[in-house]
């Protein structure tokens, strides 16, 4: 698939002489969904900032639609929609002349059709006419995303959308950026909720400490660095395990009526067979087994206290 | 060009003075108009005529003139620090804009705005004193200059501030005394001769004295030289703007 967003050795100091990011290499797909996890302070604003425009890069270069960032940057910024972390948004503004006010600065003729579409989708429509200080903090970052939306972007970058979102909205948030990808939008999002990356994004890059750790499809990232959890339900209650089971990183759980184990699914040899076969000589009577993939959340924090 | 995002950007600022009538439009109408009944009709009834005009009318340029820079430079001022404070800026420095666009758009909608003003105070002066204008044409030029000259200067201003205090140190410490000391109120002549020589120093002398000449044909200043400081200035500020806004400063890191 074609690559919309392409960044090269890009590295960026701030006057302060903070660096907040280490000769960073990334391609975006076209019609993707790509999460850029990270904790705070990782770099994740700086890297779609420079892209954005909003942030001069110090070393690098960056292509959005094979077109620089810097040499062509009213081609490449006109294919950007851009939804900030935070909620910048001028409070005393009516809601539908803020929205046209950014597809105008984006140099598109008026076209209240395309708005009044854009609102009625994000379920703005009825609060058009109210002044941006009268809305919710969730109607705020809709506001934020029909802005970003209004000029037609092909790109769509989302820096921590539903950050102080609650779950319901966060949810709501979800089904948005689907639709969006499903009408050609590319979607990139920054975020430090893991689950968010985990219900939604097809591919993920983890970045600390401004350099860019992995960058991999969801599935196989947590297929191929997460760790598989084997919890055996046992008949009778155990205060401490048998000395015989020493050698396996077992943990007692739910009161003593479980052990969990921890095992690598790359490994050639899981030791599930001779776990069970010594729990058997051991005496111990097993009710139930069951088996469940690390989250990415876990990966997450085993890459980032790697680095 | 981009013209919509000129458009864009010239009428969301002209539509915060439609949200902010009283204080953009209302406020420096109303000061103005103090200064005409105090100055002009009470104290100016015991003052002789001055180059052979009332005090009352004498005034009324160099009013004109201080009202017209002060709130040229509030205007541009705090409408690109507003966006800078809220954060809003972003969208602007993330549009494909150019930088000379940005600024044809928010300094041509603060001159605007300090034209409308001046407009409605030179109405209102003629309720208040009499008043000829012998060179309307050089008047209106004059008005327009000074209106893109102080908000270039303002924009400056707004530009490298990072706060309210910084946005307000220059217009009150240093334009205020520069208008009420640049002969808005008197005529140089009037000064002793050491204040004289002090107050060539001061550029708002020369815009208000070439004011005053396209009013009644007389003032302390040749006219020339005071068009010629009015463009030299209104070239320092394009080059100031074109330096910060191109290095970014204030705005981009």
């Amino acid at each position: 698939m074609q690559n919309v967003v392409s960044v090269k050795n890009l590295s960026k100091t701030y006057s302060n002489q903070f660096q907040a990011l280490n000769n960073i290499n990334l391609d975006i797909k076209q019609n993707e969904i790509f999460a850029l996890l990270g904790p705070n302070g990782a770099g994740k604003t700086t890297l779609i900032s420079i892209i954005c425009g909003i942030v001069t890069p110090s070393i690098g270069t960056v292509e959005v639609g094979n077109y620089d960032i810097i040499k062509d940057y009213r081609k490449t910024r006109s294919q950007i929609g851009l939804v900030p972390q935070e909620l910048t948004l001028e409070q005393f503004e009516i809601v539908y002349n803020n929205v046209s006010y950014t597809r105008g600065l984006y140099g598109k003729p008026p076209n209240p059709q395309h708005i009044e579409k854009i609102l009625k989708d994000l379920s703005l429509w009825d609060k058009k006419d109210s002044k941006i200080n009268e809305l919710s903090g969730g109607m705020k970052r809709r506001v934020l995303i029909a802005k970003a939306l209004s000029h037609e972007p092909s790109v769509l970058f989302l820096d921590e959308p539903t950050a102080g979102v609650d779950v319901e909205l966060r949810k709501d948030m979800w089904e948005v950026i689907k639709n969006l990808r499903n009408k050609g939008v590319t979607i990139i999002l920054t975020t430090h909720y893991i689950e968010e990356a985990e219900a939604i994004a097809d591919r993920v890059a983890v970045i600390n400490k401004g350099e860019m750790i992995v960058v991999d499809e969801t599935s196989n990232l947590i297929k191929s660095l997460g760790q598989k959890t084997l919890t055996i339900d046992l008949h009778e209650t155990i205060t401490t395990l048998p000395e015989s089971l020493n050698n396996y990183k077992l943990t007692i759980v739910n009161d003593g009526l479980s052990i969990d184990y921890q095992y690598d699914t790359q490994s050639k040899q899981t030791g599930i067979t001779s776990l069970l076969q010594d729990m058997k000589e051991a005496g111990l009577k097993l009710k139930d087994l069951n088996t469940e993939q690390s989250s990415l959340e876990k990966i997450f924090v085993e890459l980032v206290k790697e680095k | 060009m981009n013209f919509y995002a000129i458009r864009a950007i010239y009428f969301h600022e002209m539509d915060r003075m439609r949200r902010t009538l009283f204080q953009s439009v209302l406020s420096p109408v109303l000061s103005t108009s103090l200064y005409f009944i105090v100055f002009g009709s009470v104290i100016g009834g015991m003052i002789p005529q001055i180059e052979g005009v009332s005090y009352g009318s004498f005034i009324v340029p160099g009013l004109l003139m201080l009202t017209l820079l002060t709130q040229s430079i509030s205007n541009s001022s705090f409408g690109i620090f507003f966006p800078k404070f809220t954060g809003s800026i972003y969208e602007v420095l993330a549009a494909p804009i150019s930088s000379l666009e940005i600024i044809i758009g928010f300094v041509g909608a603060s001159a605007t705005k300090s034209l409308i003003v001046g407009v409605i105070i030179l109405i209102t002066a003629t309720f208040f004193v009499e008043l000829e204008i012998q060179y309307p044409l050089l008047m209106l030029f004059l008005l327009v200059l000074t209106c893109l000259t102080f908000s270039l200067f303002g924009f400056l201003i707004g530009l490298l501030s990072e706060n309210f205090e910084q946005l307000q140190v220059v217009p009150l410490i240093i334009v205020t005394p520069l208008v009420f000391l640049g002969g808005s109120l008197y005529t140089v002549e009037m000064l002793p001769e050491f204040w004289q020589n002090v107050t060539y120093f001061n550029p708002v002398l020369y815009l208000v004295n070439g004011m005053r000449w396209s009013f009644y044909g007389a003032s302390d200043i040749n006219i020339w030289v005071s068009v010629i400081s009015l463009v030299a200035f209104l070239s320092i500020c394009v080059a100031g703007v074109a330096i910060a806004i191109t290095k970014g400063y204030g705005t981009k890191e």
